[in-house]
């Protein structure tokens, strides 16, 4: 986009500023907006599986529903609780969410797309992801509220749980791939299986580090049947019951944007990113973005759909899923499948 | 084999993108403040501003006790994610270590394979 800007006359360093700046709107102004429609989708989604109608008013098909709740929650009072420490309490939900954009700075939406092609791709979506946490216990703190505090705790336990599984996931990819750069990630998949099937998610040896992601991916994003952070059963709106007006709907757009982010990461890491899913060259001609978008919503679907059929765990079979099944299963499968690719690849040349 | 000196302008995009992504939410959280103190709808009292509690006066502090298992899992956390942490390095560089890193890493994996047994056996994962 750089020399696109150079084109006009502009010296270099305007043009990369100005094509940055674009770069990043590109990504954020599009994902509020995917946000906005998703959740649209998503409560249609609910409905069809309930035999409901869902949001069928505002607008042709109720499409603008999350615009009207928008602008319902942005004329809405900001209620700060007197007990509260008002300044965490203000800086709590611009943390979720920008916590919630910034990690899309490093996701390939086609083969070069991405606006910075840093070589620890991989990694700096792992530690941004990480700080989503303490959004989550600052609010829960800075409410200075029983429920919040007993969610944020939840939330601050949870979400650390599942997050030692996914790093060890995360190895196995970047071991069959031999990069953390995302873009060369997804390059290393084509033709994955019998340079047919591009994607590490047909790899027999992946495929269950995948199944492990995608329930970690709920887990992390406290989805449904992982939601206990806000069970409204018990903790009323867990971290979120202090909130009010656009203060409320960050925590809410954060926790989509991070739901697709997940999504995202599933079609990056395990299903090929914005290859096609067969390695055969007429599917090349569909743009990658396409495939990635596709990819993406399918599951995104699936988390949908999740969340509409399965029930909540408790919460000691929540840290027993985490620390008693998934931790081991990917530790064994680390050695599992660094094992393979010395006796394969790098140990037989050495 | 390429320079080991990281060039840091890559991330100038990033540094942009936080600074964009801040003033984005800053402004969603502080706009509705100032725009409900000009429609008329920002009207504080005491009890709205009072902490949930079912409708109740709040029982006691809520910043009291919280279960110690919730710190333990802290504590895993940290030295878990710190192995996870040494084995990064290790898995992008698996073809120049050869079978010496191979071997060494499985000696350390094992010896927090023990780490996790012990933890496990003391009942330090048990929620009951």
């Amino acid at each position: 986009m750089t020399e696109f800007f150079q084109s006009w006359g502009l010296p270099y360093e305007w043009a990369w500023g100005i094509a940055t700046v674009a770069g990043i709107l590109l990504i954020a102004l599009p994902l509020m907006l995917a946000v906005a429609m998703v959740i649209y989708a998503e409560r249609r989604m609910w409905a069809a599986f309930a035999l409901r109608r869902g949001p069928n008013v505002v607008g042709p098909f109720g499409l603008l529903q999350s615009f009207a709740d928008g602008l319902k929650v942005m004329l809405q009072e900001t209620i700060i609780p007197s007990a509260a420490n008002k300044g965490i309490f203000l800086i709590a939900p611009i943390i979720t969410f920008t916590v919630a954009l910034m990690a899309w700075a490093v996701i390939p939406f086609n083969s070069g797309a991405v606006l910075a092609d840093i070589n620890v791709g991989l990694l700096y979506v792992l530690a941004i992801s990480s700080l989503g946490v303490y959004g989550v216990v600052m609010a829960g703190w800075a409410s200075n509220s029983k429920y919040p505090f007993f969610s944020a705790m939840r939330a601050a336990a949870q979400m650390i749980s599942y997050e030692v599984s996914i790093g060890f996931i995360l190895i196995c990819v970047v071991l069959w791939a031999g990069t953390f750069n995302m873009n060369e990630i997804v390059k290393a998949q084509q033709g994955a299986l019998f340079g047919v099937l591009n994607g590490f998610a047909f790899i027999p040896l992946l495929f269950p580090m995948w199944v492990l992601f995608l329930i970690s991916s709920m887990a992390e994003t406290a989805r449904t049947p992982f939601d206990l952070t806000e069970a409204e059963s018990e903790l009323v709106a867990g971290y979120q019951t202090e909130y009010s007006s656009m203060a409320f709907a960050l925590y809410w757009l954060g926790e989509y944007a991070n739901v697709l982010l997940m999504c995202t990461l599933n079609a990056v890491l395990f299903w090929g990113g914005w290859l096609p899913p067969v390695d055969w060259a007429p599917l090349y001609l569909v743009p990658g973005v396409v495939w990635l978008l596709l990819k993406t919503f399918v599951f995104f679907f699936i988390f949908a759909w999740v969340k509409a059929t399965v029930p909540r765990f408790r919460y000691d079979q929540l840290m027993r899923l985490g620390w008693k099944i998934f931790l081991p299963l990917s530790l064994i499968f680390v050695v599992l499948v660094s094992g393979w690719l010395m006796f394969t690849r790098y140990g037989v040349a050495a | 084999m390429e320079s080991l000196v990281v060039d840091l302008s890559q991330y100038l995009p990033i540094l942009i993108f936080l600074v964009i992504a801040l003033a984005l939410s800053a402004a969603f959280v502080f706009l509705p403040m100032g725009v409900a103190r000009l429609t008329g709808t920002h009207k504080p009292d005491a009890e709205k501003l009072s902490e949930y509690e079912c409708g109740f006066p709040a029982f006691e502090d809520p910043r009291s006790q919280f279960d110690v298992r919730f710190y333990l899992v802290a504590i895993l956390f940290i030295v878990f994610d710190l192995e996870a942490a040494f084995l990064f390095p290790w898995a992008v560089s698996l073809d120049m270590t050869g079978w010496p890193g191979w071997i060494t890493m499985m000696v350390f994996l094992f010896e927090l394979a023990i780490g996790l047994a012990y933890a496990w056996k003391k009942g330090a994962l048990e929620w009951e």
